[in-house]
């Protein structure tokens, strides 16, 4: 007996439907079936994810998804979601586990932040006539002015990342997502003068010749780390932490580690490729720095080393130690952030808004005189060119989208990453699916969103009167606040609108 | 000449390709209309085994087997085009048997059909190629 009743209905207009059965050849749950005696198609709604590769294929318009009405009897307590969670864990005696970022229904900071725009006093600029600079520079930058024997200022600087445009793709490692998924990201990167992240996967041995757009991770697992790996990349980033699942390990399950992915990561076939929750040789600030400079030491001084922290409660005190154990660059990921599996319960429970993060992060490295040393990457859901001048305004250097670069890449949100059957060909490993996401189609659509977000970038910096990203870094005054109370707006230290 | 080609590698197999094709040879401005309840007609096929799924059509060959075997003339070649000329056709299917690619088959009236190329009448992507939902049917110069 199943308690549970399909959360979608697969409605099919018969009057359109001409039979053709791509919707059954393309779903990799079996939703559709074809019935030869009566020449028509049914479908199974208990399998259906909701991932709309159906709906998109069929040539007439014939099907579409809807939210079954089915209904428990109404408490504002007890919820038909809850209910059902109970149910199935009542089934399984398991952990839920859930994909992608945080659904629930919390506050939304970017969304009650308004931006500024100039107004006869001080004249906007046209980006279309004049020069509009969204390049910008990640790494430590310069807080002393040193010179040599001589008296000549010395003008070197520690490494730096250089990107066109403030926006990089976010760690998704090689095994989450498709070979196809990271060819995309990678042809992307190097088209577009940014840097796409391998994430704890390792970097398989094809892309290496993308090395200059790519960021190597090293995580708690150690998977694919070795002297070439970490040679080949622009910068190095040490992930202590996911906002989507602060405070715990990750698990590629055996299934998974097939092929390519297990020579990559460099671990058997079929072994659980599992990350601990900490480090396990970094238990405090002066641990971390150790890894931090023996990255350093291993690839002679030349590239920047990035640490990966998530939003928790004390998350300025943790950037602060992390700024001064030597790191060039700070990553903040946020409680939106997105994930190829994680317990539903931590996914939807734990961190804080990226926002309220940022803004404090960013206040407490000023007020400790080190912001200088380091600069702030952000992530966790970031979804539009809007949160990207919201979160520079708020003081971040750079942000880093994954969910929205997966998005324009064809997911569709369905949020079934971990059953290793995307419709979409993004996170799966099974040769037939994984075909389905051709990087040729995908690395364009990737390319086509950040040059619209690019666009929509310059129009804004232009109508506030600014003609570099740089000089609306931590200008909060650009930012205003809309229902937001009191302490709300001390956070994130902004006025409120009307002020 | 630019000619319809397909990438294996990213074919499907989904067969969208030949409900397209049998839409544009339809003469009906509605999909639905022109394919509900109908035996299609394609001019492309796709081929499946186990994992392996390609698309054919006409390779509107150098020396078209199909054009040499035609005892009426009804099967042309045009600027390197193979066309039809359906009045001429008389059923013998000989074409049929020469194609080494499967590409020329009976229409619903019983006179041959075959890709004509579509794009080169409209001037426009052909309909195969257009439909394709993976960018595994090309046309182009090779």
């Amino acid at each position: 007996m199943n308690y549970i009743y399909p959360e979608y209905e697969v409605v099919r207009n018969y009057a359109r439907c001409i039979v053709c059965r791509a919707c059954e050849n393309q779903c990799a749950n079996c939703v559709h079936r074809y019935i030869e005696s009566e020449n028509r198609m049914e479908s199974k709604d208990d399998d259906c994810v909701n991932c709309h590769r159906c709906v998109t294929i069929c040539p007439t318009r014939a099907l579409k998804i809807i939210k079954s009405d089915h209904t428990f009897r109404y408490n504002s307590n007890w919820t038909g979601k809850t209910i059902n969670e109970i149910f199935k864990q009542a089934e399984s005696g398991g952990v839920l586990l859930s994909s992608m970022g945080n659904p629930e229904n919390y506050p939304v900071y970017f969304d009650k932040i308004l931006i500024n725009a100039s107004q006869v006093t001080n004249p906007s600029i046209d980006p279309l006539r004049e020069p509009m600079e969204t390049r910008v520079f990640l790494g430590s930058k310069v807080h002393k002015i040193k010179r040599d024997s001589n008296g000549k200022i010395d003008t070197s600087t520690a490494p730096q990342l250089d990107l066109s445009v403030p926006i990089m793709f976010s760690a998704m490692s090689y095994g989450s997502i498709s070979y196809n998924a990271h060819e995309s990201l990678a042809k992307a990167a190097e088209k577009l003068g940014i840097y796409y992240n391998t994430g704890e996967g390792g970097l398989h041995e094809d892309f290496y010749k993308y090395s200059k757009n790519t960021i190597v991770q090293v995580a708690s697992g150690r998977f694919g780390v070795h002297k070439s790996y970490l040679d080949t990349a622009a910068a190095i980033e040490i992930k202590m932490g996911q906002g989507a699942k602060p405070g715990i390990g990750g698990h590629l399950p055996g299934a998974k580690i097939v092929g390519a992915v297990s020579r990559t990561r460099m671990i058997p076939e079929g072994s659980d490729a599992i990350s601990p929750a900490p480090h396990h040789d970094i238990y405090s600030i002066e641990d971390l720095r150790q890894l931090v400079f023996s990255l350093k030491e291993a690839t002679d001084y030349k590239k920047p080393v990035i640490v990966k922290i998530a939003a928790v409660h004390n998350v300025t005190a943790i950037a602060s130690g992390v700024a001064r154990s030597g790191a060039d660059i700070i990553a903040i990921d946020g409680f939106r952030g997105g994930t190829g599996a994680a317990p539903t319960k931590i996914r939807d429970n734990v961190g804080i808004p990226i926002e309220l993060a940022l803004a404090s992060v960013d206040k407490r490295l000023r007020d400790e005189g080190i912001r200088d040393r380091v600069s702030l990457i952000v992530g966790g859901s970031i979804r539009s060119s809007t949160d990207i001048i919201k979160a520079i305004a708020l003081g971040a250097d750079c942000v880093y989208i994954g969910s929205a670069a997966l998005i324009a890449m064809g997911c569709h949100l369905c949020r079934s990453c971990q059953s290793g059957k995307c419709n979409w060909g993004i996170a799966t490993q099974i040769p037939n699916l994984v075909k389905r996401l051709n990087p040729s189609i995908a690395y364009q659509r990737l390319v086509n969103l950040v040059t619209a977000w690019n666009h929509e970038m310059r129009e804004m910096l232009g109508g506030m009167g600014i003609n570099s990203i740089e000089s609306l870094k931590g200008n909060r005054l650009m930012l205003r606040g809309v229902g937001l109370t009191d302490k709300e707006l001390e956070i994130l230290g902004i006025f409120h609108a009307g002020e | 000449m630019k000619r319809v080609y397909v990438n294996e590698q990213w074919c499907l197999g989904c067969r969208l390709c030949e409900y397209y094709c049998a839409f544009a040879n339809s003469n009906e401005s509605d999909i639905v209309k022109a394919l509900k309840d109908k035996k299609i007609h394609s001019n492309i096929r796709v081929e499946t085994k186990g994992n392996i799924n390609f698309a054919v059509s006409c390779r509107h060959c150098e020396e078209p087997l199909c054009v040499k075997g035609c005892i009426t003339g009804a099967l042309q070649k045009k600027d390197g085009l193979i066309v039809v000329d359906k009045d001429r056709c008389i059923h013998c299917y000989t074409c049929i048997v020469c194609c080494p690619y499967g590409a020329v088959s009976p229409s619903a009236d019983g006179v041959i059909q075959k890709c004509e190329l579509c794009a080169k009448i409209s001037g426009n992507q052909p309909a195969c190629v257009k439909g394709c939902i993976n960018q595994a049917i090309v046309y182009e110069e090779r």
